[in-house]
Formats: C-alpha cells, sequence, structure tokens
C-alpha cells in the first residue's frame, strides 16, 4: 500500500471504527465485541505492512506526509515514522488487540466503551506518529476524554475519584507542554513561525535552513523544564506519580493494560522526540536532576511496591519503578571540554531506554491482565488472601509466573535487557548513581516473588469465592501465550528491535551534541557581548 | 440654509448611509411586521416564530454578503456609524446566533403563540442595538447602543411573568443597568466635555492636543478627567460584560430567565460589548502621546481579566443549579476574552507597535474567533439546558444523572460543549484559547504583567475543569433513578443539538473551516486598525 495513505489510515482506522460502531444495535454485545478486536487486529495488520515497509537502514523521517490544516496559524497536519516511533507504533497496536481481547469482562454499556476504546487508540497512535507539534498536542489531548470516561464509567469502587486525577494531572502537563509550545513558536522566525518538529529540533542544533530561532540557551532551560514535568506526569516520575496507582487499580483490565502498556510510553517518547531534541541544551543542563528523578522513582516505586496488599496495586508501583530506568537510561549525558563523554554510552543508553518501553509495555500489560483474570473470578485482590492457584489454574499460573519474571528481569526475557543496558550506560555518567540504580533490581525480585508466592504457591487458597475458580480459558490463555512468547523473544533477541531503532539513536546522539555546540557559541557571544 | 441642510441629510441616508445599514433594516422591519401582524390577525396564517426567523435569516445572508463585497473602511449616518470588516462580522455573528436563537425557541416552545409577537420584538430589537454597539463611531451612539441592548435584555429576562425569580431577575437587572448606565453617560460627557467631540475616530488626536508638552500623563488635569471618563465609561461596558466586581447580576439574572434568553444574553451581548469595548479603545490608542495611559490601561484590563476569571471559576464550582453555574462560566469566559483587548493595548502602545502589526492584528482575531467558538458552545450548553427542562422540570445538576441512557446525542452535544468550554482539543475552544495565550504571551515581551495574565489564565482552565466535569460526570457516569422522568428527545432537537456540537468540534480541528473562520476573523481584525492608520 502507498506508504503515505498508510500512515493516514493507521491513525484514523479506529476512530472510523468507533464512527460505524454508532449506528450498530448496542444489544448486540458479541457483534461490538468482534467488531472491535477486527478493527484492533485490522490496525495490527497495517502497522505490521507499516514495518514491512519501513527502510531499517535509514535514520530520518519516513514516509512523512504533509498537508495543509491551518496554514493562517502554520498548522500542518505533518505525519511520518521513524525509528524511535516505529517500534512504540507496534506496540500500541499490539496492546490495543490484546485489550480488546481482554475486554470481554467488560458487562455493561458495551456500545459506548468501543467506541471509546477505539478512539483511545486513534488518540494513541496520533501522538506517536505526528510531527507537528499542535498535532502532537491535539492527539495527546484527545486520548484525555476517553480515558477519563473509560475509567469512570467501567472502573472499580474509588472511578470517580480516579478518574478526574488522572485527568487533571493530565491537564496540568498538558498546559504546562502548551505554554512551552508558544514559547518555541513564536521564538522561531525565518520565513514563518513554525510548529514542524523536524524544523524546530534542527534550528536548536543551529542547522536549519528554513528557519531562525531567537530562543536563547536560558529560555531553553526554562521550555525544556516545562516540557518535562508535563512528560514526567505522564511517564510518570517520582513525585508526580501520584495518579498513577489509584488510575491503575480503579481502572477496568483491559484499560490499566493499555494505561501500563502504551499511555506511560508516551512521557519516555515525548521526552526523546521533543523535549530533548527541541531544548538540547536545556536537556543537558537538567542530566544530573533527570537520572536522580530515575533513581528516586526506581527505589521508591520498589519500596512501595513490596508494602502492598492489593495485587493491582503493586503491578502499579512497579510501572513507576521500571519507568525510572527509561528516565535514566535517556539522560545520561555527560559533557567534557564540549565534548560528551563516551558517546556511544550514551547512545547505549537511550536504546536501553527504547528498549525497557517495549519491554515494560509488554510485561507489565501482562501482567496487568493476570491480575484482572483472577479478579474476575474471585473478585478481591488482596495478596493475603491467595494461595494455592498453582494446583487450581495450572496454565495460567505458569503464564503468570512466566511474565512476571520477565517483569522481574531475568536474563533471556525482555525485562533483563533493558535494565542491563541502562545500569551500563549509567556507570559512564556516575558510579554510584548506577551501583543505586542496580540495587534496584533486587528490591524488584523481592517484591515480585514475594507476591509469586502468596499468590501462587502454598497449600491452598484462603481466600473467598473459592468455589469459583475456574481454569484459564482458551481466550484469556491466548492473551497470555502471546505476551510470554514475546517477552522471550525479545529476551533472546533484542536485534530485532535494535536494528529498527538503533541509526535513529544514533542520529539523536549526534543531534544533541550539535544542539549543545550551537548553545555554547551562542552563550560565547553573549559573552563576548557583555565585555 | 436649514432645508438646504435637510436635503443634503437626506440624500446622504437615502442614497448612501442606509445601504450599509441593510441587516439591520431587515430587522427593523420584521419587528413592524411582527407588531403589525398580530392586529390582523395574520399571525394565526403564518406563525410568528417563522416570521421572525426568516428575518434573522434575511439579515444573516445580507451580513454574508456584505462580507464579501466590504474593503475599507467608511462612516455613515453622517459619522455615527462606521462600516468595515469588524462590523460586518458582528453583523453577521449576531443575525446568525439570532437565527440559532429563534430556532432553538421555536424547538422548546417559548414564548407561548400569545406572547410570541412581544417577544420576538425584544429578541429582534435587542440584536439590532448590539449591531449598533459593534458599529459605533461616536460617543453617543456608544450610548444608544448599550440603551438599545440593554432595555429589551431587561424585559426578556423577566418574561416569565408567573415566576417570582424572574421577576426578581429583572428588576435586579433592571436596576444594576440602569446604574452602569448614568455612570456610563457621565463619563461620555466628561470626554466629550474635555475633547470637544464625540467621534470616536478624533479622540486619539484630540487627547494630545489637550495634553501639556503632547505627552498624556496624569499629572495634568484635562488628561486626568479624560482619563476619568473613559474608566467610568468602561465600568458601564464591564456592567455588560459581566467583568468582576459589576457581575453580581449575571447569576441571578441567568437562574430567573429562562435558558434560552440566558444563552442568548451570555453570547450576543457580551459580544456587541465587546465589538465595543474594542472600537472605544483603540479609538484611544495607537498614538503616542497617549501610550503611557493606554498601556496602564491594558495592564488594569488585565488585572480585571485575571480577578474575573478567577472569581467565576471558583464561584461556578459551587452551584448546583446548570444556569446559575453557566451564569458564573460566562464571567469566567469574559475574563479570558479581556485578556485579549488587554494584550492588544499594550503591543499597540509600547514602542515597537510599528512592527507589531500582525501580532496586533491576531490579537483581537483571537477575540473574534473566541466569541465565534463561544456562539455554539455556549448556546449549545444553554439549548441542552433548556430541552431537558422541558422533560423534567429541573435545572439542578443533579437532575441530570444518568441521561446518557436515555438520549445519548444530547449528552455528546453536552459534553462537546463542555469540553470545548474548558479548552481541550479537538474541540473550538481549545483553539481559540490558544490564540488569545499566545497573544498574551506575546505581549509579554513589552511588559512582564501579561506573562502573570499568561500564569493566571492558565491555572484557571486547569481549575475549571472541575465544575465542567461535574456536569459531564452526573449526565454520564452516574446511574439514571428509577423514579426520574424521562427524557427522550424527538429527531429535530436531536439534530439541533449535534448541528451546535458538530461545529464545536469543526471549528477546533476541521481545515477549511477553522483556518476559514480564522482568516475572515484576521481580516476582520485588521480593519479597524487599518482603518485608524489611514485616518491619522
Amino acid at each position: 500500500m502507498n506508504p503515505t495513505v498508510l500512515l493516514s489510515l493507521i491513525i484514523f482506522a479506529p476512530a472510523i471504527g468507533a464512527l460505524l460502531l454508532a449506528f450498530m444495535d448496542g444489544r448486540a454485545v458479541s457483534l461490538l465485541r468482534n467488531f472491535t478486536l477486527a478493527i484492533t487486529i485490522i490496525t495490527f495488520a497495517l502497522t505490521l505492512m507499516l514495518a514491512n515497509q519501513f527502510n531499517y537502514g535509514e535514520s530520518g523521517i519516513q514516509f512523512e506526509v504533509v498537508r495543509n490544516w491551518i496554514p493562517s496559524w502554520n498548522v500542518y497536519y505533518r505525519v511520518g515514522v521513524d525509528g524511535i516511533s516505529l517500534p512504540l507504533v507496534l506496540l500500541t497496536t499490539l496492546v490495543s488487540m490484546l485489550a480488546a481481547v481482554a475486554s470481554w469482562s467488560i458487562n455493561k454499556l458495551h456500545k459506548g466503551y468501543f467506541i471509546l476504546f477505539l478512539l483511545l487508540e486513534s488518540g494513541m497512535l496520533g501522538v506517536f506518529l505526528s510531527l507537528d507539534f499542535f498535532l502532537f498536542y491535539v492527539f495527546w489531548e484527545v486520548m484525555l476524554l476517553p480515558m477519563y470516561f473509560l475509567i469512570g464509567i467501567w472502573g472499580g469502587p474509588r472511578k470517580e475519584y480516579a478518574a478526574i486525577k488522572f485527568f487533571l494531572f493530565t491537564l496540568v502537563g498538558s498546559v504546562l507542554m502548551l505554554i512551552a509550545m508558544l514559547m518555541l513558536y513564536f521564538t522561531t522566525g525565518g520565513q514563518q513561525h513554525s510548529f514542524n518538529l523536524i524544523e524546530l529540533a534542527k534550528v536548536a542544533a543551529g542547522g536549519s535552513e528554513h528557519l531562525t530561532s531567537g530562543l536563547t540557551p536560558k529560555m531553553q532551560i526554562t521550555a525544556f523544564v516545562l516540557l518535562f514535568i508535563g512528560f514526567a506526569i505522564k511517564i510518570p516520575a517520582v513525585p508526580f506519580h501520584t495518579w498513577l496507582p489509584d488510575a491503575h487499580v480503579e481502572a477496568p483490565t483491559p484499560i490499566s493494560m493499555i494505561l501500563a502498556g502504551v499511555l506511560l510510553k508516551m512521557g519516555g517518547y515525548g521526552i526523546i522526540r521533543i523535549a530533548f531534541p527541541l531544548c538540547p541544551y536545556g536537556a543537558y543542563c537538567a542530566a544530573w536532576f533527570l537520572v536522580a528523578i530515575g533513581v528516586i522513582s526506581i527505589i521508591y516505586g520498589a519500596f512501595a511496591a513490596l508494602a502492598q496488599t492489593d495485587f493491582k496495586r503493586l503491578v502499579a508501583y512497579s510501572s513507576v519503578s521500571h519507568m525510572g530506568y527509561v528516565l535514566i537510561g535517556l539522560a545520561v549525558w555527560k559533557i567534557a571540554e564540549g565534548q560528551t563523554v563516551n558517546p556511544d554510552m550514551w547512545n547505549m543508553g537511550i536504546n536501553g531506554a527504547m528498549f525497557q518501553m517495549l519491554a515494560h509495555g509488554i510485561s507489565s500489560s501482562g501482567m496487568f491482565f493476570m491480575v484482572g483474570v483472577i479478579y474476575d473470578r474471585v473478585h478481591h485482590r488482596n495478596l493475603n488472601e491467595f494461595g494455592g492457584l498453582m494446583g487450581k489454574m495450572p496454565v495460567y499460573s505458569g503464564l503468570s509466573v512466566g511474565i512476571f519474571f520477565a517483569g522481574l528481569g531475568l536474563p533471556g526475557m525482555c525485562g533483563f535487557i533493558g535494565e542491563v543496558f541502562v545500569v551500563l550506560s549509567t556507570w559512564n555518567f556516575n558510579p554510584a548513581l548506577a551501583i543505586v540504580a542496580a540495587s534496584g533490581v533486587i528490591l524488584t525480585a523481592g517484591y515480585i516473588l514475594w507476591a509469586l508466592q502468596r499468590v501462587y504457591l502454598g497449600s491452598e487458597y484462603k481466600g473467598p469465592h473459592a468455589e469459583e475458580i475456574t481454569p484459564i480459558t482458551p481466550r484469556e490463555s491466548a492473551v497470555g501465550y502471546i505476551l510470554l512468547t514475546l517477552a522471550i523473544l525479545l529476551g533472546v533477541f533484542p536485534g530485532i528491535v535494535f536494528s529498527i531503532m538503533n541509526g535513529s539513536v544514533t542520529e539523536l546522539v549526534d543531534h544533541m551534541q550539535a544542539g549543545y555546540d550551537h548553545a555554547a557559541t551562542l552563550l560565547d557571544q553573549q559573552l563576548q557581548a557583555m565585555r | 440654509m436649514f432645508s438646504q441642510l435637510i436635503q443634503n441629510l437626506i440624500d446622504d441616508t437615502l442614497k448612501y448611509s442606509l445601504g450599509y445599514f441593510e441587516a439591520e433594516l431587515w430587522l427593523c422591519a420584521t419587528i413592524v411586521a411582527l407588531l403589525l401582524f398580530r392586529l390582523i390577525s395574520v399571525d394565526r396564517l403564518i406563525p410568528t416564530s417563522i416570521l421572525a426567523l426568516t428575518g434573522a435569516i434575511v439579515a444573516t445572508v445580507v451580513a454574508w454578503f456584505q462580507l464579501t463585497t466590504t474593503d475599507g473602511s467608511e462612516t455613515f449616518f453622517t459619522g455615527m456609524l462606521i462600516h468595515d470588516q469588524f462590523s460586518v462580522y458582528f453583523r453577521l455573528f449576531l443575525s446568525l446566533f439570532l437565527a440559532l436563537t429563534i430556532a432553538l425557541t421555536i424547538l422548546t416552545g417559548i414564548p407561548d403563540n400569545e406572547d410570541s409577537p412581544d417577544f420576538y420584538a425584544l429578541l429582534l430589537g435587542a440584536t439590532v442595538g448590539m449591531m449598533i454597539m459593534a458599529t459605533a463611531n461616536n460617543l453617543l451612539m456608544l450610548f444608544i447602543g448599550v440603551e438599545m441592548a440593554s432595555v429589551p435584555s431587561y424585559a426578556m429576562v423577566g418574561f416569565l411573568k408567573g415566576r417570582r425569580a424572574s421577576s426578581e431577575a429583572a428588576l435586579k437587572y433592571v436596576v444594576y443597568g440602569a446604574g452602569a448606565a448614568g455612570v456610563m453617560l457621565y463619563g461620555i460627557s466628561l470626554i466629550a466635555g474635555m475633547l470637544g467631540t464625540g467621534d470616536m475616530s478624533l479622540l486619539a488626536d484630540r487627547l494630545r492636543i489637550v495634553a501639556d508638552n503632547g505627552v498624556a500623563g496624569l499629572g495634568d488635569p484635562e488628561v486626568r478627567l479624560v482619563a476619568l471618563g473613559t474608566m467610568l465609561v468602561m465600568v458601564g461596558l464591564a456592567f455588560k460584560l459581566s467583568l468582576v466586581p459589576f457581575h453580581f447580576w449575571c447569576p441571578d439574572a441567568f437562574e430567573g430567565a429562562s435558558a434560552e434568553v440566558g444563552g442568548f444574553l451570555s453570547v450576543a451581548s457580551k459580544a456587541g460589548a465587546f465589538g465595543l469595548l474594542v472600537r472605544f479603545l483603540v479609538a484611544f490608542s495607537g498614538d503616542p502621546s497617549g501610550a503611557e495611559l493606554m498601556t496602564a490601561f491594558g495592564i488594569g484590563l488585565g488585572v480585571v481579566a485575571m480577578v474575573t476569571m478567577t472569581f467565576g471559576n471558583l464561584a461556578a464550582y459551587g452551584q448546583s443549579n446548570i444556569k446559575r453555574m453557566l451564569a458564573y462560566s460566562t464571567i469566567a469566559h469574559a475574563g479570558y476574552m479581556l485578556m485579549a483587548v488587554s494584550a492588544m493595548l499594550v503591543m499597540q502602545n509600547s514602542a515597537h507597535a510599528g512592527d507589531l502589526g500582525q501580532e496586533i492584528n491576531a490579537c483581537l482575531g483571537g477575540l473574534l474567533y473566541y466569541l465565534a467558538v463561544y456562539l455554539f458552545m455556549n448556546l449549545g450548553a444553554f439549548a441542552v439546558v433548556a430541552l431537558i427542562r422541558n422533560y423534567t422540570f429541573s435545572e439542578e445538576i443533579d437532575s441530570y444523572a444518568g441521561l446518557i441512557r436515555q438520549s445519548p446525542a444530547l449528552c455528546v452535544c453536552m459534553v462537546f460543549c463542555m469540553i470545548s468550554l474548558v479548552g481541550i482539543p479537538p474541540f473550538g475552544g481549545f483553539f481559540a484559547k490558544l490564540m488569545i495565550f499566545g497573544s498574551v504571551y506575546k505581549a509579554g515581551d513589552f511588559h512582564w504583567s501579561m506573562y502573570v495574565l499568561l500564569a493566571v489564565g492558565i491555572v484557571n482552565t486547569v481549575i475549571s475543569l472541575f465544575y465542567y466535569l461535574r456536569v459531564l460526570k452526573t449526565m454520564i457516569i452516574y446511574d439514571r433513578p428509577a423514579d426520574a422522568r424521562a427524557v427522550r428527545l424527538p429527531n429535530l432537537e436531536n439534530v439541533y443539538v449535534g448541528l451546535l456540537g458538530a461545529f464545536v468540534l469543526l471549528l477546533g480541528c476541521a481545515p477549511f473551516i477553522a483556518d476559514g473562520l480564522n482568516v475572515i476573523a484576521g481580516e476582520a481584525a485588521g480593519s479597524i486598525f487599518s482603518a485608524i492608520v489611514t485616518s491619522r
């Protein structure tokens, strides 16, 4: 298929599906389910076609499509894909497809649910594919409302509180992003103001042919901080993480899968795609701070997970901990005498962070799904009232243990690669921080093994509704098998993913160096002028 | 001699001025027809509402044609009114809004047959007044416009004659309105007396002549008097815009009036007042002599904007009656829109005003865009309120629980309007807000207080989320109580709210519509400034 059509089709196929759903009979539940599943499968197939046509040897943006949108404000419909966004697009459609399978457990207002579900998928794909800041922002916000209602209507007992908290946190982040967007827009000049992310990045490195920028290094720091807070809320990094345990716990299982599997990745993606390239000097100045926040997130998230008695809350805090690695991997940028120290190590850190995002997308959506499976049967999640499931649900328990091990970072599974890459590159940045980050793995092992022991091992099941424990259904086990297979596959052949993104990541590292040089020159000129 | 004067006047009026006044004339003719037809019982044959709707649509079409043919700016009626793209934009805006409001009243059945000629005459009369507000070029017309818009509004607020709350609201509105009008008239007499003219296009020049050394400073008693007059006029306009601290009438009036009237007042009367405010302030700015004074006014308006939106949003939070909540929401939105005027004044009177043509234009363009989006989103919200009232006889937010299960189209429209009011994409409210915030950010280059204004605006956006979302939460997340009255809308009403909701969405993201409106708003904004430049 023509790649230009393909990209737009990927973004809007779910939205079109949602529109069609609106005209269907709300009582034909199985039709609605199957139709939604079909749409997500089609979208996944389309992204596979995209991956097939993608040129892995090339590092820049591919299949770029530009159309006029609101020309009087220099806003364009500009989409494209590169090595950084492609893996995340694949992850999004995969997780959405699996979440659609998991949506069989939804038991009220099916039509509304599936419409919102598909709109959400469109929003997520739009975020990963858009190359215009305005378009990115619109898609970023488009996800808010469906997510609010998905948590608010189909969620658990504290759903309203969790939903508004999610909405509020994200909105605060996005209005900060909006200010940064205005700053970047109004400081660019040349022919006109611009929202074009590619050109804005080039101009930050002093290499744009079309734009000039009045963004001083000082303003870059401000813009970076604003952008970073916006994205850190989404990641979520401590201390902006408090929405996450509530939202994840109250959301219905498929939505938890999407939240953990895809939405958190948008924070990391935003940093790689926007905050870093557009404000390289700001990123450099904040590097220490970012790594510190990452390390704190790892340790704090792990300790918090250890203290939980709610199974789902434990998984939620494990996300905070795991996403800390992403932040560290991105930020281990050290400069001495104007040159990046060991750019290869930083390159490895970014690669590791990207890999960690994918790995976490697979393992944590798997973990949430596994929690959901048992919750559907026994209607509670108290860790102290499980036990002995291995005997009653052997297949389910086996799959769960596998996926939890992937989250733990067992060698040979996906979680391991990302963590090792990140920790190794941190050593180059600061050995002490590397040691602390690495010790997070021990805590992770602690809470996961302890949870596995309490839930699956032991002689007998101690909680309520023991009679309703039935073996896992083929539909459920299919989701488990797919995720476990991927977890092992990526753990054994991480090269599959690295080959996609390596070119783009290398380009990013070079770009950041150029951006730093450019800012340093500007600062020098300022100093000269002051003398 | 005298007859010659009269002859000239008649010639000017008939051959020249009336052509520009076409849209207003159609509305006036409709008013006359409405009242006469009742005398000869034609209203039994043609429903009054249809006649009024036809008049509004004709006026809209006329204004639309004016939009394509208008170029430059001309005064007419011997300099009393001014005709440019800005005037035409407001004419089109107001007549379109009038048509939509009449359509809504047809659907909801307020007013009844007996009263409808009176009601529509008032409605059309108020609209003509608002159009005059937006086209005024003389301090006298400023006052006449405001009064022509206000007096019918008072009567419309009290139109639900049997209801105590309605009469009370009307009385409050009248008393406040009369007070504000008196203050404004005093201000006008101060300005006109000191500057020796009522012609707004001459005000800046006269101010320079009056001021010592060509710099209008407050140490100068004459300038002080003019500044005082300006402030008093702004009090009158602030009353119309329901800016804090002149907003006290607004929640009561909205609660007492029917939702249809509330929707009309919240949008149309605000639009007319903004048109007038801009004309009045632009008349004073752009001349270096008054720069300092007008910058101070700009910052002062910024402070008023901050207080207004913060107060509106915080007060809206505690309301249980939806019309009261929407009333506070309109107060908050007046604050957002005032941000654009504030930024415009600061930039227009800065030392670099000459290079900033495009940015100053963008301030006003943003305001006009905001008004257009506000038309659809606020009318949409009020329409939903009015339609639900016809089924449940209640305007409490709690009575909306679980409506999504009975009338999804209505709820989806409400979601669009409310989220657009918060300012979240992909709805029009976001784009409009972005334009205004962008202008304020740009104005921050010239005065630091604009950054504060921007920060307050952003914080307010977040605060406002709570109360808008509370309505949606009630409608969508809660279950419908078993004993609640059912709300099942006929198709026509669904189409109406669907149309409004669709426009809210399209103005935020449709390529040609959003861009087209932006271009038109930009041109309308540009016309008002180009007129200033050429006349100097």
